[in-house]
């Protein structure tokens, strides 16, 4: 394989974990906060579809992003309703979650099918894009890349050195000693949980904004339980996720690069390769970490106090 | 000032219980129907065409049962995963799987009489839908490894599976370049019962119903599962199975997918095609939990929720609402439900702030 087919793969690569790793931060930013969210995947359906709608008619791809933000944290909210103010099983809603926003996709976005809107294109960033391979496989990307790179390091910081960030990491390992110390543990759990949805709906929108620029029912195909998967295996950390993230993208990347040259494989064989990936990776996480790493009390809802 | 304050219930709410299940379901329709009036649809017409269609006729409740069978054997299967705390989310993986299996045997023997062809393939269909199970379950004892994810991972690799095979090897020649198996032979297909357009797959169901009850009621394993459910570690410590229970669970559960997936192959289309997946598998999971996994409320939701598929096509058809309404539907059920649930635990009083 010829370099320059090497560092094209490699950059897709990159492309292509960008909203896995989006959807990731954003669950890892819920779970330390002890709130178990399965609804990703219906999440960044919405999210794909409020920012295709809106680059369509205001024809702004900025607005569209945050759009898509917006649309995950309103998803987020009605899981926050039902777990966090109504004791709601936490698994199951987000089931529901996701068979809900799955269902809101496809019944907004079905006239819009095969539809195309304005999104990001990609641009070489000045000085760091000529740095050769490293340039050209992380700076010759669009700007959502850019600020998704932003994020890891971001979000390490606020958990390690800020007293928000204690807040959120002592509401998902200890509410009761969270409370007792005076903290507002629902608080903390409602931030992290709408915090993370936007992160989910930016992923969400970065699939119809920058990697397809046009819309299909069914955009995120699995990415989003991706991202659920991948935040055991980053055991909850920021930096592995970026490692996770395009682990996949890479697979995608590769899957495609393949179906594209025309191989002997059946394309559904193919296709099946991140999904087998995600149970090996899973798999093998699980087996790795002697303890869980999960925050203690995810899952597990606040009782109302007296 | 006064403010509202939870108190935990230490009675069960009783009757009133069915009063805040039904506020729920109020609210879930008002939702949907507020999205098909922001969609531009006659909101009001739409949901009473829709139980109207679903409901209406004897043709449409037909309808409805031949769509009930395989929403009830899936979520018969994920309730009794679900009473151990184990999570299958994967009868639909399970259902592609039985699919399969059931296609294989009949593709493979064609010349066998019914009465032993119909056996084989329901064998068939448990074994590969029971294989569909048991993987999670022993990743997720032996490496505890999340059976949420694993499931639901395995379900696009049985979809994708059964694409494999009937775009590749199993594609029948004569069928114009169309995915899809040849049909089967007539000893392949579940007879219908008598003039009407039912199988007897239903009668599969009421026996595995009943069973189930019994099991879960009165024999010491049902005992033992429902005790590992409310607690594991005291469970554990009673001596009960609990690993051995874990993979029963997951095999049965992926077994009862595979007879779905079977049933929907053999009677409803006669052959293998990708049409096959329509999400029963997913359906099956709202219902579980809106039945609260009890098996017998299991067949009354089974059969409602098939009525919302039902009146989805007359929507789909009459009004060109997109089949998605039916996931809006499902999705806003199961929340308002959930949501609801709190009104029969907790009871809300007024009192002075200090």
């Amino acid at each position: 394989m010829s370099l320059e087919i090497l560092l094209a793969l490699l950059a897709a690569t990159v492309q292509a974990g960008t909203p896995i790793l989006y959807a990731t931060l954003g669950e890892i930013l819920t779970e330390k906060g002890g709130v178990l969210n399965l609804g990703v995947e219906g999440m960044m359906l919405v999210g794909a579809l409020a920012g295709f709608l809106t680059a369509l008619h205001t024809g702004s791809p900025a607005l569209a992003f945050m759009a898509g933000g917006l649309a995950g944290a309103g998803m987020a909210a009605l899981h926050g309703v039902v777990c966090i103010w109504f004791q709601g099983n936490q698994t199951v809603s987000g089931l529901a979650l996701t068979i809900f926003g799955t269902g809101l996709a496809g019944f907004f976005g079905t006239p819009y099918v095969g539809r195309t809107a304005p999104g990001f294109d990609k641009f070489s960033l000045p000085v760091l894009g000529d740095i050769p391979l490293v340039g050209d496989i992380f700076f010759q990307q669009d700007a959502l890349v850019y600020v998704s790179y932003l994020i890891p390091p971001l979000m390490w910081a606020f958990f390690r050195y800020t007293r928000w960030g204690l807040g959120v990491r002592a509401a998902g390992e200890s509410p009761a000693a969270t409370r007792a110390a005076g903290l507002n543990v629902l608080g903390f759990r409602w931030a992290a949980l709408l915090c993370g949805g936007v992160l989910v709906g930016f992923g969400g929108s970065y699939l119809s904004l920058a990697y397809t620029h046009l819309w299909t029912n069914g955009l995120s195909s699995g990415r989003g339980w991706i991202a659920v998967a991948l935040v055991i295996f980053a055991f909850w950390r920021p930096s592995r996720a970026m490692l996770g993230a395009y682990l996949f993208g890479g697979v995608m990347a590769f899957q495609l690069r393949l179906q594209a040259m025309g191989t002997a494989l059946p394309s559904s064989i193919l296709l099946m390769l991140p999904y087998v990936l995600t149970i090996a990776a899973l798999a093998f996480s699980s087996w790795r970490s002697q303890r869980t790493e999960a925050p203690a009390a995810l899952g597990v809802n606040v009782e109302p106090s007296e | 000032m006064p403010v509202l304050s939870a108190v935990r219930r230490q009675e069960p709410l009783g009757w009133g219980s069915c009063l805040v299940f039904l506020a729920a379901l109020a609210l879930a329709f008002t939702v949907s129907g507020t999205l098909l009036a922001v969609q531009g649809k006659p909101a009001l017409q739409a949901l009473w065409l829709l139980v109207e269609s679903a409901f209406g006729s004897r043709y449409a409740l037909e309808d409805c049962l031949i769509k009930a069978v395989p929403i009830f054997l899936c979520s018969l299967g994920v309730g009794l995963t679900f009473r151990l705390q184990v999570w299958n989310i994967g009868a639909e993986g399970q259902f592609a799987l039985g699919a399969v299996g059931a296609t294989w045997a009949a593709l493979t023997f064609p010349g066998w009489p019914w009465y032993a062809l119909l056996p084989f393939m329901l064998l068939c269909a448990s074994a590969t839908g029971g294989l569909w199970g048991a993987i999670p379950a022993l990743l997720r004892l032996k490496l505890r490894a999340n059976e949420i994810i694993v499931t639901l991972m395995l379900n696009y690799v049985g979809i994708l599976i059964l694409d494999f095979l009937v775009y590749g090897v199993w594609k029948d020649p004569a069928s114009f370049g169309f995915p899809m198996t040849s049909e089967f032979v007539p000893a392949a297909v579940v007879a219908r019962i008598g003039d009407t357009r039912l199988n007897w797959g239903l009668l599969l169901c009421l026996a595995v119903g009943v069973l189930m009850s019994v099991f879960l009621r009165s024999t010491r394993l049902g005992f033992e599962l429902r005790a590992c459910g409310e607690n594991v570690r005291a469970a554990r410590y009673a001596r009960m199975p609990y690993a051995f229970l874990v993979v029963l669970v997951m095999v049965v559960s992926g077994a009862l997918a595979g007879w779905a997936g079977f049933l929907e192959a053999s009677a409803t289309l006669g052959r293998l095609q990708p049409s096959i997946m329509s999400g029963y598998g997913y359906t099956a999971i709202v219902v579980a939990w809106l039945a609260n996994l009890n098996p017998l409320v299991i067949a009354v939701a089974s059969f409602l929720l098939a009525g919302v598929r039902v009146g989805m096509e007359t929507l789909q058809l009459d009004l060109q609402v997109p089949a998605a309404f039916g996931g809006i539907m499902e999705g806003s059920i199961l929340l308002a439900v959930l949501a609801g649930g709190f009104f029969s635990r907790y009871r809300l009083h007024l009192r002075r702030a200090a």
